[in-house]
């Protein structure tokens, strides 16, 4: 929930970003609460990567703000996280991951082992501790690269089309994770192209169409009946993808 | 006497290598290049360290370079032969005094064939003009080692001006002794070589001893301490020791000593007021 | 065909009689170049995986200074260090010239831009794979370097191995920084070069073929060792 220390709200205003001539981001302006899980859908090139990696801190805006309630300080541990649609695991056993991006983060030593554990359990990895990560199967990395980001106890956590390259047993067990954390307090943000999995993983949908927010409204209300004619012609699966 | 120097040495010795102590004892000499390659010290060296304990370590190059080491201070003993280029050294204060050591003498090397036609004569500068005049392929180690510079005072003394006469003929390789008898080898050209590093050398092809025996090739080498006033890291008591083995009767015996295919190659004559 | 025989002949002689004085140059010519290599590593592989990861004015320009130090020519860096370590130079009072320590630092120098560019080149191309995880998690410049040298120690094996092939290979420098003192700091290479000036041409070809095999051996196991931890790890 919202604290006088806490990341969130998250205030966009005007925020712009242009690359190679192109407008990739074209005037956002939204404030992203604590509590609802956020959805991002949109066409090929609509911007949904872009964005998100903007608010993470990925991309620098060429116009416009990203402002947090309190902001993260150089230095200081991060308390937002990021899946990537491919999972960027190192060359170490799987609970080594973990405990890395833990020593990043300045968790004291004495207690990585356990946190780091206590993740892999989470998403159902703990056998797997000592295995070399890059050898394990998409699914499996992509739920180390989850577990990961549940070790940081982050208060956001962006996903970029997590489950895109997963069948689906697999992708069912991520939307699990994910529903997890949200249960224990993370506030989730969430790319997809998988419409079923906005509908299942969103409390509201964000709709971007070439740079731009052009619908903002609840799962339900954005299935039922989409505000914009846009939005329509996207979920009737008719603007070029 | 001998012996008062001996153990006056052996007392200075035990003295002079205490703040050394914990590391083992040795000098350094700046030698040249036909005398490491002769094998004289590989026989010397092994059997001094056993007699004293000190380890010599050995720096073979020129003559030249081998004086300008020791003038940067980085070597404690030279042992060289040109005997103009020590006096020099000498009088500019960077050594303390020029022991006559041994003597070897210089051959004129050459093909079998010898186009030039001086095989067999005892006049090194007739030979070297006849070698000027048929522009017969000549080596030179153009190093400033001894060697060259006992090749540069015979072609003066036989009157010819190499500046003038320098052609295609007259190879200045800038190398040791070594490398030039290669060189020469493969060329099939005359070389003026010092006797041990041609007793030594191992890949004669053609070439053969042409010209020998000429007073005037007789090739002097002298030893010098580094001045340590002017080097204060200089290993004066270690060095001066190894001077006086070198000249003292049992170092002269063990140089006339040493033969290559029965053949001495040095001539001890530290005794000698005129060397 | 027949000096090569005669070379073989000789290099197997020397082998087979463990010729103590053969051991000992041997023994030398690892100690320095490997003791090189490794000091090479501690500065060059930081170096090299930094300036990959990091943006600073003048980036380009380390770039193509560190690419072109990998062609110091060794006989001036000999030269250079000798004029250091002289008694007459600047660390005459170390009293290091002529010294095993000379040549490695002779050869240290040598090959620290050659880790340093290559594990530049290494690192730049796998951080663009890594870079978002990386700043995700919050890591920055130097804890990213070390991060990614670890992940790609595998292929810096390979970057170790030229680096010492550099040094057990180069006569130019350690010649003049070591003097070639027999029993002292004469090490494979300056070994080869004077009993070819010897003239004695089979047993300079016999030490050369025994230099390569060596040398060969060590790629060898350290490959296998790779090989073997590539495969588990991935």
């Amino acid at each position: 929930m919202h604290g006088p220390r806490s990341l969130l709200p998250l205030r966009l205003e005007s925020l712009a970003f242009e690359a190679r001539g192109r407008r990739i981001i074209d005037g956002v302006s939204l404030t992203l609460e604590a509590g609802p899980r956020t959805v991002i859908v949109g066409p090929n090139g609509a911007g949904k990567s872009v964005l998100l990696r903007l608010c993470h801190g990925l991309l620098r805006p060429t116009a416009g703000r990203i402002a947090w309630n309190a902001p993260e300080l150089p230095g200081e541990p991060r308390r937002q996280a990021m899946v990537f649609q491919r999972p960027v695991l190192l060359r170490r056993s799987t609970l080594a991951n973990i405990t890395h991006a833990l020593a990043v983060a300045q968790v004291p030593r004495a207690s990585r082992d356990s946190r780091a554990r206590e993740a892999l359990a989470k998403v159902g990895l703990a056998a797997l501790a000592p295995h070399p990560a890059r050898v394990l199967s998409g699914g499996e990395q992509q739920r180390v690269a989850l577990a990961r980001a549940w070790a940081l106890r982050p208060e956001v956590l962006f996903l970029d089309e997590p489950s895109a390259n997963l069948d689906p047993g697999a992708t069912h067990e991520i939307e699990r994770i994910i529903g997890a954390m949200h249960t224990a307090g993370t506030k989730i943000v969430l790319v997809t192209h998988n419409l079923g999995q906005a509908r299942r993983m969103g409390d509201e949908i964000l709709f971007l169409l070439q740079g731009r927010v052009v619908e903002r409204a609840s799962t339900e209300a954005f299935f039922k009946q989409p505000a914009s004619r846009e939005a329509a012609q996207f979920l009737e699966g008719e603007l070029p993808w | 006497m001998v012996i008062a120097r001996r153990a006056f040495l052996a007392l200075a010795l035990l003295v002079a290598g205490l703040p050394a102590s914990g590391e083992e004892k040795f000098i350094t000499v700046a030698s040249t290049t036909s005398t490491e390659q002769s094998g004289l010290f590989g026989y010397l060296l092994p059997m001094y360290e056993k007699q004293t304990g000190v380890k010599v370590h050995v720096v073979a190059l020129g003559t030249g370079q081998a004086l300008d080491v020791a003038r940067r201070g980085d070597a404690d003993v030279v042992f060289v032969h040109a005997r103009s280029a020590e006096e020099k050294f000498l009088a500019e204060g960077e050594g303390v005094k020029r022991y006559p050591v041994m003597y070897n003498d210089f051959v004129l090397i050459g093909p079998k064939s010898d186009p030039a036609k001086v095989g067999g004569g005892r006049d090194i500068l007739e030979a070297f003009r006849k070698v000027q005049a048929a522009h017969a392929p000549f080596v030179s180690r153009g190093d400033r080692s001894g060697t060259h510079i006992a090749e540069l005072a015979l072609w003066k003394d036989a009157g010819i001006d190499l500046d003038k006469a320098k052609g295609p003929w007259y190879r200045d390789t800038g190398q040791g002794m070594g490398p030039a008898l290669n060189t020469a080898a493969s060329m099939g050209a005359y070389i003026l070589s010092d006797r041990g590093t041609w007793l030594a050398f191992k890949n004669r092809a053609d070439l053969t001893i042409l010209v020998e025996g000429d007073k005037r090739l007789f090739n002097q080498y002298g030893v010098m301490l580094v001045n340590p006033e002017k080097h204060p890291n200089v290993k004066k008591a270690l060095g001066q020791q190894f001077i006086d083995w070198l000249i003292s009767p049992a170092g002269q015996k063990t140089i006339a000593e040493y033969k290559i295919d029965g053949e001495q190659l040095f001539y001890p004559n530290a005794s000698d007021p005129g060397a | 065909m027949s000096s090569v025989g005669q070379a073989a002949v000789e290099a197997l002689r020397l082998v087979a009689g463990a010729d103590p004085k053969l051991l000992d140059i041997v023994g030398l010519s690892l100690r320095v170049s490997l003791t090189a290599v490794f000091l090479s590593c501690l500065v060059g592989l930081p170096v090299g995986a930094t300036v990959a990861v990091s943006r600073f004015p003048g980036r380009r320009a380390t770039i193509v200074v560190l690419n072109a130090l990998m062609g110091l020519p060794p006989v001036v860096v000999g030269l250079a260090v000798y004029l250091l370590l002289s008694r007459a130079g600047p660390l005459g009072a170390l009293g290091l010239l002529f010294t095993p320590t000379a040549m490695v630092i002779a050869q240290a120098i040598l090959i620290t831009p050659i880790i340093a560019a290559l594990a530049r080149q290494v690192v730049e191309d796998a951080w663009v794979e890594y870079r978002d995880q990386l700043r995700s998690l919050g890591e920055r410049r130097f804890g990213a370097a070390t991060t990614l040298l670890w992940d790609l120690r595998f292929s810096l094996v390979t970057i170790v191995l030229a680096g010492f092939g550099r040094a057990a290979a180069e006569v130019g420098a350690v010649i003049i920084v070591g003097g070639n003192i027999d029993g002292v700091t004469r090490v494979m290479t300056t070994a080869i070069a004077l009993e070819t000036s010897k003239g004695d041409l089979p047993l300079a070809l016999g030490l050369g073929l025994i230099l390569v095999t060596i040398v060969l051996a060590l790629n060898a196991a350290a490959s296998v060792v790779k090989e073997t931890a590539q495969r588990r790890y991935g």
